[in-house]
């Protein structure tokens, strides 16, 4: 029996009359890595950012190791501190350099000693290959080095889940290679992952399970082989139909 | 008129002139301070996220209610207007300021006024990204407004507060209304002694000029420093980071 990390139940969001989540069904188990596909506007990066809260859903349940979070006497920073997040902007901090980017949420939220946090972001960053850039500001980093930068500040907090909210899809072509590099590693090294993405390829060698969304629904999902290969739903292989074409 | 003349009347009363710039000095830089910290204090609680209906929200929304009040009254009325009623209104309750204080009140109240909507424009405009990533790793607003926002508001506010302070030398010369003895009304006492106008205040427009213009080149290496370098080192194994 798989450990469930997250238990979505019954999501539902929408903005205003506008439904973009509607009664979304999904786990998250410990070790797993997860690709969530589909179009643009199909609400899977929303999906995604219902999971730490940054978009307040409008109904169902999130239950964290058996806790609903949608409860109004939940914490949620406490909450969103096991939950490591890399956005598709980066969203490094630009007043901070490289190691304080890492070091900030350890010291300020997680309450680490100064030493501690500085010695955990070292480690993360020589995991990502930043680890000679410490000193350097955001505005002095090509996108590649920005997002694997935020990659090491997410995993520096030690979350059990990292999300990713299309990590290459703001990147030049020629860096998108290297932050698939280190996703890659994490996922060998059994990190928790979920991962909205538009890289088919990088889906079927990574994943363990893909999940297909269209209009705010869950379609199809399963093994890499079984989605992206065999798909059973006419919206999954007209999908795949078209991104393959590319 | 002629240089001979300004030459003695600089001669005779250089220590006047020298201690009404000092005060001018005093009132407009003790007064940018004051203005930026209560803009800074009210463009914060100006963009505190409101929660629905709570207790917190309604007290909130009385606070900014009467800072909007502040702000516009004291952006919409003249500066030597507001210096006679704060200064000659509390002399009529009895309450005797002293002259040099409620000059850095008057001119630093005004200064907050416009820097409230300068902090505020400062704060909107840092990138919705910042704040979710904060809000990611989990802080809250005010350790996401101390640790990530506010250190970019300040950058990004710099050269309105420099601007702030040249507008602060040159408009305390109002307050010679309530004979604070700043420059102007320094000037106007040495002229009516030896009624050469022109000269006298010919020097009083360079020391004006001089004081503007190093006060901006001083903003200027402030901001400088404040970008840093624009190269990074790349750090080798054995050297520490910098935190």
């Amino acid at each position: 029996m798989m450990e469930k990390v997250i238990d979505i139940k019954h999501l539902n969001k929408s903005f205003g009359s506008h439904e973009v989540l509607r009664d979304v069904n999904f786990t998250v188990n410990k070790g797993e890595v997860v690709c969530l596909i589909g179009s643009s506007g199909s609400g899977k990066s929303t999906l995604l950012r219902c999971i730490n809260l940054l978009e307040t859903p409008s109904g169902g349940e999130i239950i964290y190791n058996g806790e609903n979070i949608l409860d109004d006497k939940h914490d949620i920073k406490q909450y969103r501190t096991h939950l490591g997040m890399v956005f598709q902007q980066f969203n490094l901090f630009n007043n901070h350099n490289v190691l304080k980017n890492c070091v900030v949420g350890q010291q300020k939220v997680l309450k680490r000693s100064k030493e501690e946090a500085k010695a955990n972001a070292l480690k993360y960053l020589q995991i990502v290959g930043m680890d000679q850039y410490v000193n350097a500001k955001p505005r002095q980093l090509s996108g590649g080095q920005k997002q694997r930068v935020a990659i090491a500040r997410a995993l520096a907090m030690d979350p059990e889940v990292m999300l990713f909210d299309e990590p290459t899809s703001a990147l030049d072509p020629e860096m998108v290679g290297e932050v698939l590099k280190v996703m890659r590693q994490l996922a060998d090294e059994g990190h928790t992952m979920l991962i909205v993405t538009h890289e088919m390829e990088f889906a079927r060698e990574v994943s363990d399970r893909v999940v297909f969304m269209d209009k705010g629904v869950i379609v199809e999902e399963g093994t890499p082989e079984q989605v992206l290969v065999n798909p059973k739903q006419e919206r999954t292989k007209e999908f795949l139909k078209r991104t393959l074409k590319q | 008129m002629s240089f001979d003349i300004i030459l003695s009347i600089l001669k005779e009363n250089w220590p006047s002139y020298l201690q009404g710039a000092y005060i001018t000095l005093l009132i407009a830089v003790f007064s940018t301070i004051i203005g930026a910290l209560i803009g800074l204090l009210i463009g914060v609680v100006h963009t505190i996220p409101l929660r629905k209906k709570s207790f917190k929200a309604v007290i909130l929304k009385i606070i900014n209610f009467i800072l909007t009040v502040y702000v516009e009254i004291f952006r919409g009325t003249p500066m030597i207007v507001q210096a006679m009623v704060v200064f000659y209104g509390l002399y009529a309750y009895g309450i005797e300021m002293d002259r040099f204080v409620a000059a850095v009140v008057v001119v630093g109240l005004n200064t907050g006024a416009y820097m409230a909507e300068y902090v505020r424009g400062g704060i909107v405009s840092i990138d919705k990204g910042q704040y979710e990533a904060a809000a990611a790793i989990g802080m809250g607003h005010f350790q996401t407004m101390v640790h990530v926002i506010l250190p970019q508001v300040f950058r990004n506010i710099l050269p309105a507060t420099g601007n702030q302070l040249i507008m602060n030398i040159k408009d305390s010369a109002v307050l010679s209304v309530i004979s604070v003895t700043e420059l102007f009304f320094t000037t106007k006492s040495i002229a009516g002694a030896n009624f050469r106008f022109a000269e006298s205040f010919i020097i009083t427009c360079f020391i004006y000029l001089i004081m503007t213009f190093i006060a901006s080149r001083i903003l200027r290496v402030i901001e400088k420093k404040m970008d840093g370098q624009d190269a990074y080192q790349v750090q080798t194994k054995k050297e520490e980071p910098i935190l």
